[in-house]
């Protein structure tokens, strides 16, 4: 539809005004720049601080930059203790979830009276905040009155100090993440259950397969994309369990055996005021989830999915 | 589940139904409800503490409710009420506006992203997208600086505070509203563009060689046709931007502030040096959750919907 320019340079521009990338600029450019500006460019701000020696006085000094941020790391036991917890709580979460989860969605996966009624249930913790979950498990796990040790009290076991004993603190915050994720799992399985053909089924039965063998064999086989999808966002909630952690332990100091790399930030930061420290394992922590997302994102890439 | 699928299913499965129901079955329900116990439990231990006196608390098991009058209290819920209305106010203000122009902007990013088809599209794409992945830790040291050394809203707009209903506080809202807005875009981007891909491309090519414009193609046809979209998008983000805790915690940075949210004020409350009021805390966790659970409870199915995208 072009043709009004004259001159080569007038069509040129036309050309490029009538472009795709610009008519549709309008559209996504403004979010992308406040965007852009509040995610990207915050993460390049927060990398400059944790080269600097910002301690809360005055302003940062970025004329003397340096890796000593990060040679600290190295020599602080409190980090390799929270990198380790971060580890277990990601890798734990992550794995119990998605078994939970696609234990109950085999479960619902029938024709089964009321399974939407099942379905909202299991899902509903889902749409707590992390700080209504948090007040509900601190109560479950109190050592006098608490639910859980009442429970396995019955069974001659307890009590025990859940919270309170660096051996036990870091199962405990799983099992009731566990508690409010799993819902999420088993939402997403189902619906890749679902989107199995049902001869599949039949044709396993059909060939005497024991039902077990069956999904061993035929079902678990084609859920691999819903774990992948299932496990990055089991992995971005479990980095965001921070809220959790501070709301169980009244601020950004849980117990010994339940610090994170994401409490830990936060209290360098706005607690001791080391903010170039904190900077720094936050800048860790941005590391490490982009090792988790971006072969996602890539295999999303690949298959057309993006 | 589809229809067809439920007849199906069912097809298969009369001859267990004739026979009466099988040990299975009953196996099946009582684990079933045994579940609905393990999900439930903690949410109705939690109802039935935040009526409890204290005499109910040591007198009862914590999942029972109180057996005698004299063990029901709803003062806690009065209490934690007062303590937390203001929040809940403040809440509000920053999560409405956050999420309507979340899903505003996200829409317009995917369309405008869905329709271009040049190299650098995907390289654009993917930012919107790695956004969603960014731990909040890695930015939020630049951000309360940005807001508290360099942007300082509260002072920029005191012109304002004199006029009738504008409070100082609400600079920290704005400040939130930014904040929440700019957040939310990656995930609402990718939620409307998984919506946009799979419509149809004849008709936008069509309406494009009859002379439509690209806004007009985005008012008429891809606006309407997103609408259930815009329904999930809306349930998603009320929950997140409300249940919402880090940014709270540094951007308003204290209970006291009068700009703090519901749950920065749930986090601090029936706290103090004798231990902790699980009571009130409790009530105050139900005050607070109230509104996405009657979100969720109202649109369950269209939230199941919606994480499945």
């Amino acid at each position: 539809m072009t043709d009004g320019g004259t001159s080569e340079e007038r069509s040129t521009l036309r050309r490029w005004l009538d472009s795709d990338i610009v008519q549709s600029s309008p559209f996504w450019l403004p979010p992308f720049l406040l965007m852009g500006f509040f995610v990207y460019a915050a993460i390049g701000w927060n990398l400059l601080l944790s080269l600097t020696e910002y301690s809360g006085f005055g302003d940062p000094d970025y004329s003397n930059l340096g890796l000593h941020n990060y040679r600290a790391m190295l020599d602080d036991p409190g980090m390799w203790a929270a990198t380790r917890n971060t580890f277990v709580l990601l890798v734990g979460f992550t794995l119990v979830c998605l078994v939970v989860g696609l234990l109950l969605a085999l479960l619902l996966d029938r024709e089964i009276r009321f399974s939407r009624s099942f379905r909202t249930i299991y899902l509903l913790p889902f749409a707590l905040s992390f700080i209504v979950t948090a007040q509900f498990w601190r109560w479950m796990y109190n050592v006098n009155n608490g639910i859980v040790n009442q429970f396995i009290g019955l069974f001659g076991l307890g009590p025990y100090r859940w919270l309170g004993s660096p051996k036990l603190v870091l199962g405990a915050v799983i099992f009731a993440l566990v508690w409010q994720f799993s819902g999420y799992t088993m939402i997403i399985y189902l619906a890749a259950l679902r989107s199995i053909p049902n001869d599949q089924y039949e044709a396993a039965r059909v060939d005497g397969a024991s039902t077990l063998r069956m999904y061993w064999r035929v079902i678990v086989p084609q859920l691999r994309p819903a774990t992948v999808s299932a496990s990055v966002v089991l992995v971005l909630f479990a980095l965001k369990a921070f809220d959790f952690l501070y709301a169980t332990f009244d601020g950004y100091r849980p117990r010994r055996g339940a610090d994170i790399l994401a409490t830990k930030m936060v209290r360098e930061s706005f607690g001791r005021a080391e903010w170039a420290y904190g900077s720094s394992i936050a800048l860790m922590l941005f590391v490490l989830s982009l090792a988790v997302i971006a072969p996602y994102l890539y295999n999303q890439y690949k298959r057309g999915n993006l | 589940m589809s229809e067809q699928s439920v007849t199906t299913e069912q097809a298969t499965s009369t001859d267990h139904e004739t026979g009466g129901i099988s040990i299975g079955q009953i196996g099946l329900y009582a684990t079933l409800a045994g579940l609905v116990g393990f999900y439930l439990i903690p949410i109705e231990s939690g109802l039935v503490t935040s009526i409890k006196t204290s005499a109910g608390l040591d007198n009862t098991m914590p999942f029972l409710p109180p057996t005698t009058g004299s063990w029901i209290t709803f003062e806690k819920w009065q209490v934690a009420f007062d303590f937390l209305a203001p929040g809940m106010v403040n809440s509000m203000l920053f999560t409405i506006p956050s999420t309507i122009l979340c899903a505003i902007l996200g829409s317009m990013a995917a369309y405008g992203l869905t329709l271009v088809d040049w190299r650098g599209q995907i390289a654009v794409l993917s930012l919107f997208i790695a956004g969603i992945f960014v731990p909040y830790q890695a930015v939020i040291v630049p951000l309360f600086q940005f807001w508290s050394q360099y942007m300082q809203l509260g002072t920029r707009l005191s012109f304002l505070w004199g006029l009738p209903l504008l409070e100082p506080h609400y600079a920290t809202i704005l400040e939130l509203i930014i904040t929440h807005t700019a957040y939310g875009i990656p995930i609402v981007t990718l939620l409307f563009r998984s919506q946009y891909k799979t419509m149809s491309e004849e008709m936008i090519e069509a309406a494009r060689l009859d002379g439509a414009s690209i806004w007009r193609v985005y008012q008429r046809i891809v606006l309407p046709l997103s609408i259930p979209m815009f329904a999930v998008v809306f349930i998603f983000q009320f929950t997140q931007i409300w249940n919402e805790f880090l940014f709270s915690l540094t951007i308003i940075g204290s209970t006291n502030d009068p700009a703090a949210s519901a749950t920065l004020i749930l986090s601090g409350l029936g706290q103090s040096l004798e231990g902790t009021d699980y009571p009130l805390r409790m009530a105050g966790a139900f005050i607070t959750a109230l509104p996405t659970l009657l979100v969720y409870v109202l649109f369950a199915d269209k939230f199941a919907e919606g994480v499945q995208t």
